[in-house]
């Protein structure tokens, strides 16, 4: 655990003295409300078409997380120097997913005000609550498989395009049950409450992909 | 010879004669169906495709955990050949179900019907394997790295099939179900044994495939043995196992 909490520490030190991932993370965001504002033509969204709006939005700009986790450990040699050392692996899976997560948890604190802004969802502030949460167990499994298949796309010669290309389908259950979930927390008569199918369905999703990535994540890191 | 090949003939022979009844069954002792006639007979084909490219990929996860476990090239091999016959009989089933879709629906494709969604996205992560493997040069970091991916989308087949069909109201048929379904016997003697034709062509694919692989893998190290390191060019790169 101590191993994970330095390599945490370490990569929010890279990103707070760089800032390389997150402006770009929240700018995407912003960029693509936008472009739902123009694409749809509606200046209100809501219900479902707002929760799926606002689950994409958050998934492309995840993305662009995901094919930055590691790139810095493959060309710095971060990698090499992690195996030398006598520690336990699955301490880089803890420390990557952490650090995902918490992206993640930072772009949401500008992206939803931004979404609220800008599309004007009914009842957001009423079902705030309720949304912070499906959010929270979407951003593990974010966190988790994009981790995950980060490490797979980092190693091929095309990362950039494997990464997506693997993540999206990965990711397709866990932004059904978000959309799903959000998906009632904004329409004009929302009670507040999410689903609690949707958020069971997440967790267990979070859940089952958490264990296969700890079982597996050994094997990606061997040289 | 290589070990692959053993056995190929008889199970070539058994998928043969198994397919040849099964098409017997279908069009000759089966009943026409009351509500869509002919076109139900398609039924045949595409739910066995659909099973067995199913069970195929949960296979690959299962010889991905055995490569993992040993090491041994032979797991990645089998792996590999099941995943990429899984992919080909998976596009047989859902060029299938599109067209009975279309006889018994009216539409090509159809958003509410969970079997077939999920299908799609299961096809959909598939795809990527290859491309993976593709873009992995290191022939041994390939095998790992494939063997990972076969195991965590084997565990993902059952998981998307189960938020899929929460998301929907489904109005797929459901022919087959723990209590034994709800088919005459007669279609039911016609569809098992065409499942059974479908999973034995399935293995008769894969050993062949395998047989092949494996065969321009032993031809070529004789060659090099032969007439020299330098006289066999190198393959380049390649997805399968090599």
């Amino acid at each position: 655990m101590r191993t994970a909490a330095a390599i945490l520490r370490k990569d929010l030190l890279l990103e707070l003295r760089t800032l390389e991932t997150l402006p770009a993370m929240t700018l995407l965001a912003v960029v693509t409300l936008v472009i739902f504002h123009f694409g749809l033509n509606l200046d209100v969204l809501s219900g479902q078409l707002a929760a799926g709006v606002l689950t994409v939005t958050l998934l492309f700009s995840a993305m662009l997380a995901i094919n930055r986790l590691f790139v810095a450990e493959r060309e710095q040699g971060g990698f090499d120097a992690f195996l030398l050392a006598p520690v336990d692996r699955t301490a880089m899976l803890f420390a990557k997913a952490g650090a995902l997560f918490l992206f993640m948890a930072v772009l949401e604190l500008i992206a939803v005000p931004a979404f609220a802004l800008l599309l004007s969802p009914p009842r957001l502030g009423h079902s705030l609550p309720g949304l912070v949460l499906v959010l929270f167990l979407a951003d593990i499994g974010f966190a988790v498989i994009g981790t995950f298949v980060s490490a797979i796309a980092v190693h091929t010669r095309a990362r950039d395009l494997i990464g997506p290309i693997i993540g999206l389908p990965l990711l397709l259950p866990a932004l059904i049950a978000t959309a799903r979930g959000i998906g009632p927390l904004l329409t004009r008569h929302a009670s507040g409450s999410p689903p609690g199918r949707w958020l069971a369905v997440l967790a267990l999703y979070d859940l089952v992909n958490a264990l296969l990535a700890i079982g597996l994540f050994d094997f990606l890191l061997e040289e | 010879m290589t070990i692959h090949a053993r056995n190929l003939r008889g199970l070539a022979i058994a998928t043969a004669v198994t397919v040849t009844a099964a098409l017997v069954l279908v069009f000759f002792y089966a009943p026409l169906d009351a509500n869509q006639g002919f076109v139900q007979k398609i039924f045949y084909i595409h739910v066995p495709l659909a099973i067995v490219s199913l069970v195929g990929y949960c296979l690959g996860g299962v010889y991905g955990i055995g490569y993992l476990r040993t090491g041994d090239r032979k797991w990645d091999m089998r792996s590999y050949c099941a995943i990429h016959m899984s992919l080909i009989f998976s596009i047989g089933g859902i060029i299938t179900g599109s067209i009975w879709a279309k006889a018994s629906w009216g539409h090509w494709w159809l958003w509410s019907v969970p079997t077939l969604v999920s299908y799609l996205i299961v096809i959909l992560l598939y795809c990527t394997y290859q491309p993976l493997r593709f873009s992995i040069e290191d022939p041994e970091r390939q095998a790992q790295y494939a063997a990972v991916f076969s195991v965590v989308a084997g565990a993902f087949v059952p998981m998307n099939f189960l938020v899929v069909r929460l998301s929907t109201q489904f109005i797929h048929p459901h022919v087959l179900n723990l209590q034994g379904g709800n088919m005459p016997g007669s279609m039911k003697l016609a569809f098992y044994t065409s499942l059974l034709g479908i999973s034995l062509l399935f293995a008769t694919l894969m050993k062949f495939e395998m047989a092949a692989k494996q065969t321009r893998i032993e031809t070529r190290r004789l060659r090099r043995a032969l007439v020299g390191e330098d006289a066999v060019r190198p393959l380049g790169r390649t997805v399968a196992p090599s």
